[in-house]
């Protein structure tokens, strides 16, 4: 189980302090599959990087099955079972997309393993286990090997961040089935994204909704669809 | 048999991967003398008369077989200037393992200086793979300044792999090719300097007839205060294609400068270069640490893959 309590995050801008997180709070169970959504600039993306390390609170805490993991470093809170896929993957020269499936699997992966998780993002794994992830693969096929690599890892708390963003129509009918594949074989592990899309909403136990650094509403997709679409703000013109 | 010591077999391992003596032709060196020859039906080695250094003569249509070349040096000290001239048959197919270790645990520098000779008839095809790589914890400096060259006749195609990863202190290096009608050459150049190191690269690349086409490609990595000079130039003298591209990471202190340049004396030379130098990017560690990794190893990965 993850907690947040109390956290606050700010930045300064030209002698000006900025908060982007406000004093947050929330809680995701084992088991759950959580939506974040909110307006863009709401602090979404801040607040994944945020639990997975990459930055640091200004205040309050983060607890991971109750241990304070809050100055905790990104390894070694990947070590403790949390996983973040980036909304913008990394390219590497030289490094083979069967090599990162290596890495973020901990062990010697056998190929076809590899090649599994591939077929679960709807690649063909024959045509991609040996290419660089370089610029030569497409953003569509960056983020389906970003997925892959979360697949690879089995942790605890699996984070995304936009898995829809820059990616085409074609490749997002595969995607929601991916992520519907992924709710219905949760078990005690659980997922958190953050998406503006209506139909990976609509299979989240809980979404919260981010606004100002702050979460503004929370509750299922039946209760809070309704308001969102109806809403009139950013999220529901994306929502349509 | 193979007249070499535990250190030589470390060396051996090092530079041409190999755990026992390799099939087909091989000439061993060590510490300037001959330490095992092995010649085929098709691939003869004779020393020079002057003891200067060898010639390896493949008859034409040979394929599928190999020569090893690998050189060591384990005493400190030694300086040496070897020729090796290797003239492939026509339609021939071979791989050539070239390489040279140093071991120097003294005071006194060691330097192998290998100038190789290429002479690749019509239509053949190399492979040439070339390692260098030192060792020891001695004051005496580490020093390779290979020269190679590359005389390539119609329809040919040559491959160079050279790689450079690991404790040589000083190395100068110069590359000349002369390719003719249809003629193919392909260099891939890995390159990692660290401490005080110090290492120049320079090709020259002729594309003298029509149809003839280069790829030189360089990929390294300076790290602490080492230096690296990266010096590739194509000139296109009839219609042909060449590019030329030198990749760089740069860490600690270190220094790369980098100069492709291309010459054009004809209207269809079709030639293009890029140069890149950067550090690793934040992000991709980042990435990789949140695979487990730490930043260390995380490094270690990214510098490996591009070295790859």
């Amino acid at each position: 189980m993850l907690e947040i309590r109390n956290l606050s995050f700010s930045v300064e801008e030209d002698g000006i302090r900025k908060d982007i997180i406000k004093n947050l709070n929330a809680t995701v169970k084992d088991g759950k599959f959580i939506v974040i959504t909110g307006p863009n600039g709401s602090g979404k993306s801040t607040l994944a990087r945020l639990i997975m390390g990459i930055e640091k609170p200004s205040a309050g805490q983060i607890l991971l099955d109750g241990e304070d993991i809050t100055w905790l470093s990104i390894t070694e809170r990947a070590k403790k079972g949390i996983s973040f896929a980036f909304q913008q993957p990394v390219r590497f020269k030289g490094i083979r997309v069967k090599d990162l499936l290596r890495l973020a699997s901990g062990k010697n992966l056998s190929v076809s393993a590899a090649c599994d998780y591939l077929s679960e993002v709807g690649l063909c794994a024959r045509d991609y286990i040996d290419r660089e992830i370089n610029s030569s693969l497409s953003g569509g096929e960056l983020k389906r090997i970003e997925i892959a690599t979360l697949l690879a890892r089995h942790t605890r708390l699996s984070l995304f961040d936009e898995p829809e963003a820059g990616i085409d129509l074609w490749s997002f009918q595969n995607l929601i089935r991916i992520f519907e594949k992924m709710r219905n074989e949760i078990k005690d592990s659980s997922i958190l994204i953050i998406s503006h899309q209506e139909r990976i909403l609509n299979i989240a136990d809980e979404i919260l909704m981010l606004s100002d650094g702050t979460i503004r509403e929370r509750g299922t997709p039946a209760e809070l669809m309704p308001k969102l679409v109806n809403a009139g703000n950013g999220v529901c013109q994306k929502l349509r | 048999m193979l007249k070499l010591d535990a250190i030589q077999k470390r060396l051996i391992e090092e530079i041409a991967d190999l755990h026992s003596v390799p099939e087909g032709a091989y000439n061993f060196r060590a510490n300037s003398e001959l330490a095992g020859r092995n010649t085929t039906a098709n691939i003869d080695i004779v020393s020079k008369e002057d003891g200067s250094g060898i010639d390896i003569r493949i008859k034409p249509g040979t394929r599928k077989e190999s020569v090893h070349i690998p050189v060591v040096l384990s005493q400190s000290g030694i300086k040496e200037t070897v020729y090796n001239d290797f003239y492939v048959g026509e339609d021939s197919d071979v791989v050539i393992v070239a390489g040279c270790g140093i071991d120097n645990c003294g005071t006194q520098d060691s330097e192998h200086d290998g100038i190789h000779r290429f002479y690749i008839g019509k239509n053949a095809r190399v492979r040439y793979v070339e390692k260098h790589y030192g060792s020891g914890d001695g004051r005496g400096q580490r020093i390779l300044n290979p020269v190679t060259e590359v005389y390539m006749e119609e329809g040919s195609s040559m491959e160079m792999e050279m790689e450079q990863i690991k404790g040589v202190d000083s190395t100068d290096r110069r590359t000349i090719a002369e390719l003719k009608g249809d003629a193919k050459l392909v260099v891939k150049e890995r390159l990692m300097t660290h401490g005080s190191q110090n290492a120049v690269s320079d090709y020259q690349v002729n594309l003298n007839g029509a149809g003839a086409t280069a790829d030189v490609v360089s990929r390294s990595v300076a790290r602490d205060v080492s230096s690296q000079t990266f010096n590739a130039r194509i000139t296109g003298n009839a219609p042909c294609s060449g590019h030329t591209e030198c990749d760089s990471i740069i860490m600690d202190s270190g220094h790369i400068l980098a100069i492709p340049s291309l010459e054009a004396n004809h209207v269809d030379a079709m030639l293009v270069h890029e140069a890149a130098i950067g550090k690793i990017a934040g992000d991709q560690l980042v990435k990789l640490m949140t695979l487990g990794l730490t930043e260390q190893q995380a490094e270690e990965q990214i510098i490996n893959g591009f070295l790859q």
